[in-house]
């Protein structure tokens, strides 16, 4: 169901927590099929919950929980931008509108060729470098002009 | 990061890429508190002690006194006992830890293993923020170092004193940030606050006694060690030790972090981070983070920054994030985005955080967009009244001052928007 | 103790109690939804905040501890608007649907909200709309009623010991479902829908079928499993609408097992037999009750004198009353028969002479709960006794070992400390190695009897784990299950597990199979000239038939085969051991009347003459004695259906009809009455204890497969079977025939293929599946169920056949 390395990935996570605690891991089992698969199917997450010795629902519970899970299946890259007060103060909802404006869709969609999706996020503690946006839940792109999302689109369009 | 001063960013170079590495943190007399304590083996009391001369507070918000939440952890438990450092930060307008941790990471694991040493634990963990990924990566590398030099891991430094440091991280959820949400997460779980009590000092992380500091607390400590509590307490002001890192961000020039002695005055800091960005007037300032009371620019310019001066003022120092707003900002539509935060973040267990940051938002929402009324200003205190105090968590204050703080500075504002349908700004 | 004062009354909390706990002492009533005091605190709900001195907030009674010299006001103005602004968050979100809702009249919400609720909301947003969820044939939902108390979802973390239901989401949009639309398949589902404060969780087969206030409740016992759960029987125009539990804290505590709660729907099955019914030349025929105890008399009298009366035998279920049981066995052995058994399941009865009383629990019930090791032998526990496998959780949980020696390895949903999973015929070998453990440990001389047995025998570590966890951790107890009891050497466990008991010093119990498995010994229907106890002690078994010799099963063959049945409340084509042999026999015999609450089953007009139509326990007043000898008498809650009479006053008439001694009872209390004539300490005549019963071979190995046949949890008895809503619960899934999976590959069968079982000259066609935790060469295939009635014994030899 995952792949080899995926599964050494979590298998060493699970060695940071006590022998009867594995569902510790939980968190970033999920975060590493979610990087495998693109996002969270029923099957993968019945699959952690097997391979952590969980109840389905309970991996279920977290997967819903932390919203940098993909409970559906999103583009190749999906942008997160940061629209909280401090962003937004500066230029953060630009940074938004023009995204929106470039990829032609809102927050929530995917572009028709299945390439970009767009989410607004919440604080990501990084206020100073605003406006932030992540690419792919794990690269942090800080000072989004609109010229630098022009770079970045045109970098991932690549 | 911008402006490095005394203690938690004192001598390091961010141009350099490999200054946060292990050796030049020796270089920066890194390491060298732990090793004093394994070599001459300070018995954990007077660690302890120190921690609580140096009138070291909180940083993650509630500032307590470090020293004496030490002290809680119960010496005679046979048994695990954990160590939890809380980097989840997501408090809107707070990025010190990230920079503590991209810069200074070993600051921390040697602060965390002091901590572990004073309070007989062997085994920690560091709860990062989901979404700084790269940071976790750093930290992951600094605690790969830190146990390759034999800093930490089983008999550290050939003393008999062991320490197991792992990192975990989140992956998007504000509550976690709340102590005890971090430690059900930790264990596998929706990030939900636990009633208290009981504290985690008796009933933390699988229900074993755990201390959880903030990072920019861990990483304080080793100067502490180095140089004594009275020192450190000398630096910022009674009650108030030490230096802290502000988080400036909105309407200035330079936003960044400043780290400032307790005490600075706001005017002071403002000026650091460049002024008021297009020399504009500075019309509001939360200054500990959005959860906290707004206060108007006169008040805050008449202000020092530490956490008894603040709260005089009439809001908190919190995390230490200092947001900048100029007179161009519309305080409804600043309000509206405040409680569409907390409405989105609630972890929905509870009564009143669930069902009240929903009609927060939703009441603020219609004024901001022309539908209010005006005893919606009533109903929205009465409503923040009745999640305030009231929940398992923090969360339903945060949700609920910046309502009640910023009808009470800007009631006008808000009148104006019900009245008139737009924003006056 | 902490001493607190609530509303200015004084109050000793034990150490660690809350302020809740003070409150519910004193019977100060605070609001609440999420609290209950079986369940972890949640402290979600909030309705519960009252003030407490120098607290600069509101603190919630349920999980705020007492402190020495706390003083609390639960009314003050602090505490009230507090409860009040609670209220109306929960009702600003909640449907106004109360005029349609199931729970309307016994909501919490809705009766709060009559206290602390506005009459008006200030909320003008939409209401939130939860997508409705469906939990299978049992639990109906209306999500958008949820309150989020959690309630349900601490239950099946931890009473039912399986997390089904769980929270997802956060925030406003948290919501409680099961992962992936599956359904909620614990056996004690159904106490959800007693925990949820609103109208989230209803009863589906009770749904929009009447509103509360138009029930009549009245108590009752379950007649189920051996436990006696004690009932509220909820009546509109004399039908039963409705069963939920009556607290028993010594028995069910606050819950029902699904089986003792929605059984119900068969007392209202259109299978009922509402006429007595006569099959004259192969043509079934309604007849009047006259009509039907003469043709019944008149048929026992002329095998009587034809035959002799050792020719006429009865079989009565273990679900039957004492006292339909005890006229039961008077009237056979008025008739000078002792042909009388209630044990239809067992197939070993060698220990019957040995018998000293009724076999029975050993114990209380309530005292499993503080069990700190068991040892439980031969058992589908969770599916045979619900609620005791719910005790040994809590045990467990409590820090107790759980041992188990069994031929399957059903997950007990609980931490197993030890366990072996062995083919049947290896159980008792199996004990013997926990007994020589057992013996060593304690440095004790095995008994003579057994000494030949035991030393050939070597031990392995599960076996002195076992033994140890048993000595070692005290109060323990050795129980044998179902399984056990239906075992081919049932006598040689009981003994083997007797003595272990004996030098582990542990308590020693048999798990009771049905509501009156003791009262049925009681009541003297077993084989021989009287009954064990009550009524005049004998032995059991001398100069009568036990069930598996009149049915044609036992390999010790009788003088004088039963040519004329009497069967009461039972289905021998699923409620026998060996049911191809009791159609045999039954087929052949010149009168089978059988005394029961249901037509069909086209079978059984097969092999009967003569139908007579009884009340079931609703229908009848009654007594049962549960499993550790308590003695429940309750009463018919509505009156019987149709021409359906009490089976005691059946038996009383025919015992008038046939000029029988005695039977001129004006009331069931006269029947009782005498039973209990020599006094009603029933606890006298309890006893596990086997006299002097030598052992036989035991560890010999078995040629060829073997069959494991379980009852399944909604088979056992003729109401569950008709229980139209709990035969489409998963546990009611149409049998498989389970084996390992070398056995599969030998059979070059895949799992989902069907397969075709073979005993005698019976065969049944089924799904095979696998199952590694099965022992080598053992195929599980549940018998009483209708696909499986053509095949023979419950153990023993079984052919698998590919198709």
């Amino acid at each position: 169901m995952l792949s080899a390395e995926s599964l050494k990935k979590i298998d060493h996570e699970v060695t940071k927590y006590p022998a009867d605690q594995k569902q510790s891991a939980v968190m970033s089992a999920l975060a590493i099929a979610q990087d495998e698969k693109g996002w969270l199917a029923n099957e993968t997450m019945d699959f952690v919950a097997h391979y952590l010795g969980m109840p389905a629902i309970a991996v279920y519970e977290v997967a819903t929980f932390y919203n940098m899970y993909n409970l559906q299946p999103v583009g190749r890259y999906k942008f997160t931008v940061c629209t909280n007060l401090p962003c937004a103060l500066s230029g953060g909802n630009d940074a938004a509108a023009h995204l929106k404006q470039k990829l032609g869709i809102g927050f929530n969609q995917t572009t028709t060729d299945g390439k970009f999706t767009l989410k607004e996020g919440e604080c990501m503690g990084a206020c100073g470098d605003a406006p932030v946006l992540l690419v792919n839940n794990k690269r942090m792109c800080s000072f989004m002009s609109c010229e630098k999302i022009d770079q970045l689109l045109e970098e991932l369009s690549k | 990061m911008t402006q490095l001063t005394q203690i938690l960013l004192a001598g390091l170079n961010p141009s350099d890429p490999n200054d946060w590495r292990l050796r030049s943190y020796e270089q920066r007399e890194g390491y060298a508190a732990l090793r004093k304590i394994l070599n001459e083996k300070i018995p954990p009391d007077t660690i302890i002690g120190e921690v609580k001369k140096s009138a070291l507070r909180g940083r993650g918000g509630a500032g307590f006194p470090t020293g004496l939440k030490w002290s809680f952890m119960p010496k005679q438990y046979e048994g695990d006992k954990y160590l939890v450092c809380n980097s989840d930060e997501g408090e809107p307008g707070t990025f010190k830890d990230r920079d503590i941790m991209h810069h200074n990471p070993h600051s921390l694991i040697e602060g965390m293993a002091i901590g572990a040493y004073a309070m007989g634990i062997r085994t920690g963990y560091n709860y990062i923020h989901g979404e700084i990924w790269d940071t976790y990566e750093r930290m992951e590398e600094a605690i790969d170092e830190a146990r390759s030099a034999g800093l930490l891991g089983d008999n550290i430094l050939g003393s008999g004193f062991s320490f197991q440091l792992y990192n975990h991280h989140g992956y998007g959820a504000y509550i976690c940030g709340e102590e005890t949400a971090l430690l059900e997460s930790l264990e596998g779980k929706k990030g939900q606050p636990r009633f208290k009590p009981p504290f985690p000092a008796s009933f933390g992380l699988y229900g074993k006694p755990t201390t959880i500091n903030n990072t920019e607390t861990f990483a304080s400590v080793p100067w502490i060690i180095r140089n004594g509590g009275e020192k450190f307490l000398q630096i910022g002001k009674p009650n108030n030790g030490g230096t802290k890192i502000f988080s400036v961000s909105g309407h200035v020039n330079k936003p960044g972090n400043y780290e400032v002695p307790m005490g600075t005055p706001f005017a002071k800091l403002l000026e650091m981070a460049g002024g008021m960005r297009g020399g504009r007037k500075l019309k509001a300032c939360i200054p500990g983070g959005s959860s906290m009371p707004v206060l108007p620019g006169d008040i805050m310019m008449r202000t020092d920054m530490d956490y008894d001066s603040i709260a005089k003022a009439g809001s908190f120092l919190g995390s230490g994030a200092v947001i900048i707003m100029d007179d161009t900002t519309c305080m409804v539509k600043a309000l509206e985005r405040l409680s569409y935060f907390y409405y989105e973040e609630s972890c929905g267990q509870c009564t009143p955080c669930r069902e009240g940051t929903g009609w927060l938002y939703r009441v603020v929402h219609r004024i901001e967009t022309g539908k209010g009324r005006i005893e919606d200003l009533d109903l929205l205190n009465n409503v923040a009244d009745n999640i305030q105090g009231r929940t398992i968590c923090a969360l339903g204050d945060a949700a609920a001052m910046p309502v009640r703080a910023m009808i009470q500075h800007f009631r006008d504002e808000f009148i104006y928007h019900i009245e008139h349908k737009k924003c006056m700004v | 103790m902490t001493n607190i004062e609530i509303d200015g009354k004084q109050v000793s909390v034990p150490t660690g109690g809350t302020v809740m706990d003070g409150a519910t002492q004193l019977g100060i009533y605070i609001p609440y939804f999420c609290y209950h005091k079986k369940l972890s605190i949640a402290a979600n709900c909030r309705m519960c905040l009252v003030q407490v001195e120098k607290a600069p907030k509101p603190l919630p009674a349920c999980s705020t501890p007492a402190v020495e010299g706390m003083k609390v006001s639960t009314h003050s103005a602090m505490a009230v608007a507090s409860q009040k602004g609670q209220m109306e968050f929960l009702l600003i979100n909640h449907p106004l649907d109360c005029p349609i809702c199931d729970q309307g009249g016994e909501c919490q919400l809705q009766d709060l909200a009559v206290g602390y609720g506005a009459s008006a909301s200030r909320y003008t947003e939409p209401k939130r709309v939860v997508v409705n969820k469906n939990l299978g044939p049992l639990i109906s939902t209306d999500m958008t009623r949820c309150i989020l108390c959690t309630r349900c979802v601490r239950f099946g973390q931890e009473i039912a010991g399986v997390m089904e239901l769980g929270v997802a989401g956060r925030g406003e949009h948290a919501e409680i479902l099961t992962f992936v639309d599956s359904t909620v398949d614990s056996e004690l589902s159904g106490n959800m829908i007693d925990l949820c404060p609103v109208g989230a969780l209803v009863s589906k087969p009770f749904r929009y079928s009447a509103r509360i206030w138009e029930l009549s409740r009245r108590k009752s016992v379950s007649p189920h499993c051996g436990l006696g759960s004690n009932l509220v029987v909820q009546i509109k125009l004399n039908r039963v609408m409705r069963v939920l539990p009556r607290e028993n804290e010594e028995i069910n505590e606050c819950w029902l097992s699904d089986k003792d709660r929605f059984s119900y729907e068969g007392l209202n099955s259109e299978e009922r037999l509402t006429t007595p019914m006569i099959k004259r030349d192969g043509q079934w025929q309604e007849c009047d009750w006259h009509t039907a105890l003469e043709f019944v008399a008149n048929g026992l009298k002329t095998a009587q004198e034809q035959h002799g009366a050792q020719s006429i035998g009865a079989l009565a279920s273990p679900h039957s009353t004492l006292e339909e049981l005890y006229l039961l066995q008077k009237l056979i052995r008025g008739l000078g028969s002792g042909n009388v058994d209630h044990r239809l399941r067992q197939s070993d009865f060698r220990a019957d002479s040995h018998l000293q009383g009724s076999p029975w629990l050993g114990m209380k019930i309530a005292e499993i709960s503080q069990l700190k090791s068991a040892l439980v032998i031969g058992s589908t526990l969770r599916k045979d006794h619900p609620l005791i496998a719910q005790r040994l959780r809590q045990a467990v949980k409590q820090g107790a070992h759980l041992n188990l020696i069994n031929p399957v390895s059903d997950d007990l949903l609980t931490k197993v400390t030890n366990q072996v999973v062995v083919a049947p015929a290896a159980m008792a070998a199996m004990l013997a190695q926990v007994l020589k453990a057992a013996a060593e440990l304690k440095a004790t001389e095995i008994p003579a009897t057994l000494k030949d047995t035991v030393s050939s025998i070597s031990v392995t570590d599960t076996a002195r784990a076992i033994a140890a966890s048993l000595i070692d951790n005290k109060p323990a107890a050795i129980f044998l299950g179902n399984l056990a009891q239906h075992h081919p050497q049932y006598a040689d466990i009981h003994m083997l597990a007797q003595h272990i008991a004996q030098i582990a010093e542990t308590s020693f119990g048999v798990l009771g199979e049905a509501a009156n498995s003791v009262g049925a010994y009681l009541a003297g229907a077993v084989p021989g000239p009287g009954a064990v106890g009550i009524s005049g002690s004998s032995q059991v078994g001398a100069n009568g038939s036990n069930a598996s010799q009149m049915l044609g099963m036992s390999a010790i063959p009788i003088a004088e085969p039963c040519r004329a049945f009497v069967l009461m409340n039972l289905e021998p084509e699923f409620d026998s051991y060996n049911p191809q042999q009791a159609m045999k026999t039954l087929a052949a015999a010149e009168l089978v009347v059988m005394m029961s609450a249901y037509k069909k089953h086209v079978a059984s007009v097969d092999y009967a003459d003569v139908l007579l139509p009884i009340a079931p326990f609703t229908e009848t007043s009654g007594t049962f004695i549960n499993t550790e000898g308590r003695v429940q008498s309750f009463n018919g809650v509505v009156a019987p259906l149709g021409d359906a009479r009490p089976a005691w006053k059946i038996l009383r008439v025919l015992g008038n009809l046939l000029q029988l001694d005695g039977f001129d009872y004006e009331t069931p209390e006269q029947v009782r009455a005498e039973i209990f004539l020599a006094g009603s300490d029933v606890s006298t005549q309890l006893s596990n204890r086997l006299g002097s019963f030598a052992v036989g071979e035991i560890g010999q190995v078995s040629e060829g497969l073997q069959r494991i046949g379980e009852v399944p949890i909604y088979q056992a008895d003729p109401i569950v079977r008709r229980a139209e809503s709990l035969q489409r619960t998963h546990d009611a899934m149409a049998p498989l025939a389970s084996m390992p999976g070398a056995l599969l590959d030998r059979l070059g069968v895949q799992a989902g293929d069907m397969i075709k079982v073979k005993q005698g000259d019976g065969e049944a066609l089924l799904p095979a599946a696998r199952d590694d935790k099965l022992p080598a060469n053992c195929v599980r295939v549940a018998s009483a169920h209708p696909l499986t009635a053509t095949l023979g014994a419950m153990f023993g030899e079984i052919m698998v056949e590919r198709l």
